[in-house]
């Protein structure tokens, strides 16, 4: 992938492409390397050590794996079920949607399901815009004022102002308890924009050029030149906004007080952690399930759009992302 | 070619770093600015304009404060535990996945292991409320073996063990990416040779691949140490209920308390700022570490 090659100028000596799925070109020195079978030079391990391994492999993944199982499979269990298993489920009993059914019937959860997405969504499109114009508007050195924006761009990464002085300026704003107050002071992610611009700078200078004599002005080349170029990437940097807009939780601790408002990581906190039964997203009189399945059926809904996007752009992460970024 | 013309040359340049700038501007530089409230005595009533400014005297509090410093030692402490038990996890991962030889698995593995990196610290919190804590699923399966339960999550003892645990399940594997990068870039002739010279795995290992890695740990060493007082703090703030302060609190969840809880606006930004400077000192010191050992560190000059 072309992509990963000129991120990387950072980073190793060699061009590195951790393009996990195999879906793209992956570089010349990888396609030997990925191949199952072991080269003749390299000794054959010994039974006790491939069964070593594979367990220490099979022990990572079920760390991970098995709490997640165990939270989703609860989360559909009946209140019997879960009474017989004393709490969390690990046999699969009898199954239900009454967990799913009271939560999202349009009390505290519902809402703040609803107001995550908003956030989310709109906050990752206000990201986006200003950061692949201020990528590309940076992208090109020598151009008047780039020292002067780029230092005060980097700045930022070295030294925030501080929790208090934000707050400060944020109530002084009127944004307390608007939604805004969890996208603007977010809103622009200097780590984000440096990787774009590493991405911009490593597109081949002589197709913008040639664009730039056929009389296309900047617009059109970000435009239709360098952002076709830069699905990959784009989509990364999306997704990371993305993740950190739907993750938010302390910013919204901070500035929404109205509890009308809040987003889900606050309400999961609320009743997950602190064990609250926040009004009106529970019917207590019926008593019919689990406070533990709908517990769990709130985690599980503060996962699933996590693991709905993650495979889309889980192939595109590639190692150079993570390092070419840091230079400035 | 004089100002103007260049400016005129640039100008859609311009115009595309300008929703930028202001942003940078209003919810940056403003800030930054408004950190004079340390030397004032604020008060949300009459605002920064028309509070008094009291010199270094919110400073000279921060440093007298004990509670300060327990900040601080708590901070360092969480710190240096993380560099010991979290920091050559990925490392360790890392060497194990890339001696995986078949691609399917490898990926496999790859996409399980990146993936808690996504999720949120609350959920992060959540799950291991539920599998550790005292009515969790650990302690059901130990009181079904016979065993006494343990509150991990309570017990302030345990906790430096508890955040760095989660640290590692949430982070850790996304931590790999970097250093599968750096050895997917060695030259597996250099193996071969090695081989052929009669050198074992662990000789190879040793000769070809850590120096391999070398670089990549020296750079988030240098970064990870410049980033000393920035320890979870959202993690941390999630917890700090359960185990209590005394172990917990850090200077971040200090500033938060004191400031924002207790409404000691001009004390919690006089410790804020003193945290904010002396991090970028570490970074900007662990930048010239980094150049002094050959590396590239975070930042260098076009």
């Amino acid at each position: 992938m072309s992509a990963t090659r000129q991120i990387d100028r950072g980073g190793p000596d060699r061009p590195v492409s951790t393009d996990v799925n195999g879906a793209g070109p992956v570089p010349a020195d990888q396609v030997q390397r990925s191949r199952s079978s072991r080269p003749v030079w390299d000794e054959e391990p010994t039974p006790v050590g491939k069964g070593l391994k594979g367990l220490a492999l099979v022990i990572i993944c079920a760390a991970v794996v098995v709490p997640l199982y165990t939270i989703v499979l609860t989360s559909f269990s009946t209140q019997a079920s879960i009474t017989r298993a004393g709490g969390l489920v690990l046999v699969p009993g009898e199954l239900t949607l009454d967990a799913y059914r009271q939560v999202l019937s349009g009390g505290v959860v519902t809402r703040a399901v609803l107001v995550s997405v908003g956030i989310t969504t709109v906050g990752t499109a206000v990201s986006m815009v200003v950061s692949v114009l201020g990528a590309y508007g940076l992208s090109r050195t020598g151009s008047y004022g780039h020292r002067v924006i780029l230092f005060a761009l980097l700045i930022t990464m070295f030294f925030g102002a501080g929790m208090i002085p934000t707050y400060l300026l944020v109530s002084s704003l009127g944004l307390i308890d608007s939604y805004w107050s969890l996208i603007l002071p977010t809103a622009v992610s200097a780590f984000n924009i440096l990787i774009l611009r590493g991405f911009f700078m490593g597109i081949d200078g002589s197709l913008i050029d040639s664009a730039r004599i056929d009389g296309a002005g900047d617009w059109r080349i970000l435009a239709q030149i360098v952002l076709p170029m830069s699905k990959a990437v784009t989509a990364v940097i999306a997704l990371f906004y993305a993740v950190g807009y739907w993750n938010a939780f302390f910013q919204a601790t901070l500035y929404i007080n109205d509890s009308t408002k809040q987003p889900l990581q606050v309400v999961l906190r609320s009743f997950v952690l602190q064990g609250v039964d926040v009004p009106g997203s529970v019917d207590v009189g019926s008593g019919q399930v689990a406070s533990l399945a709908v517990q769990m059926a709130v985690v599980v809904i503060a996962i699933v759009p996590v693991l709905m996007v993650y495979p889309w752009v889980q192939r595109h992460f590639a190692s150079g992302v993570m390092i070419g970024a840091v230079k400035g | 070619m004089g100002h103007l013309a260049r400016l005129r040359r640039d100008r859609s340049l311009l115009l595309m770093c300008l929703p930028m700038l202001a942003l940078l501007v209003v919810f940056a530089y403003i800030p930054i600015a408004g950190n004079v409230v340390a030397w004032q005595n604020y008060s949300p009533f009459v605002g920064i304009r028309n509070s008094p400014f009291v010199g270094w005297s919110n400073f000279e509090r921060v440093f007298a404060d004990p509670s300060f410093w327990d900040a601080v030692r708590n901070t360092l402490t969480i710190t240096a535990f993380q560099l010991v038990f979290f920091f050559p996890v990925p490392i360790a991962l890392a060497l194990l996945l890339n001696s995986v030889l078949n691609t399917r698995v490898r990926v496999a593995v790859q996409s399980i292991v990146y993936l808690p990196h996504f999720f949120s610290w609350v959920l992060v919190v959540s799950i291991f409320q539920q599998i550790l804590g005292g009515a969790g699923l650990l302690n059901r399966l130990l009181a079904a073996a016979g065993f006494d339960g343990v509150d991990v999550i309570t017990d302030p003892d345990a906790f430096l063990f508890l955040i760095t645990s989660q640290a590692i399940w949430k982070d850790a594997g996304w931590g790999i990416i970097v250093f599968l990068a750096a050895l997917a870039a060695v030259n597996p002739s250099l193996y071969e040779a090695a081989a052929v010279d009669g050198a074992n795995r662990w000789r190879r290992m040793w000769h070809i691949t850590l120096p391999a890695l070398k670089p990549v740990i020296i750079l988030l060493l240098i970064l990870r140490l410049g980033d000393s007082l920035t320890v979870g703090f959202e993690q941390l703030i999630l917890q700090r209920d359960a185990v209590g302060a005394g172990v917990a609190e850090v200077l971040d969840t200090f500033v938060y308390y004191r400031g924002v809880r207790n409404g000691d606006w001009s004390y919690a930004a006089a410790a804020g700022l003193v945290k904010g400077l002396v991090s970028m000192l570490l970074v900007l010191a662990a930048n010239k570490v980094a150049h002094v050992f050959g590396e590239q560190g975070v930042y260098s000059r076009r």
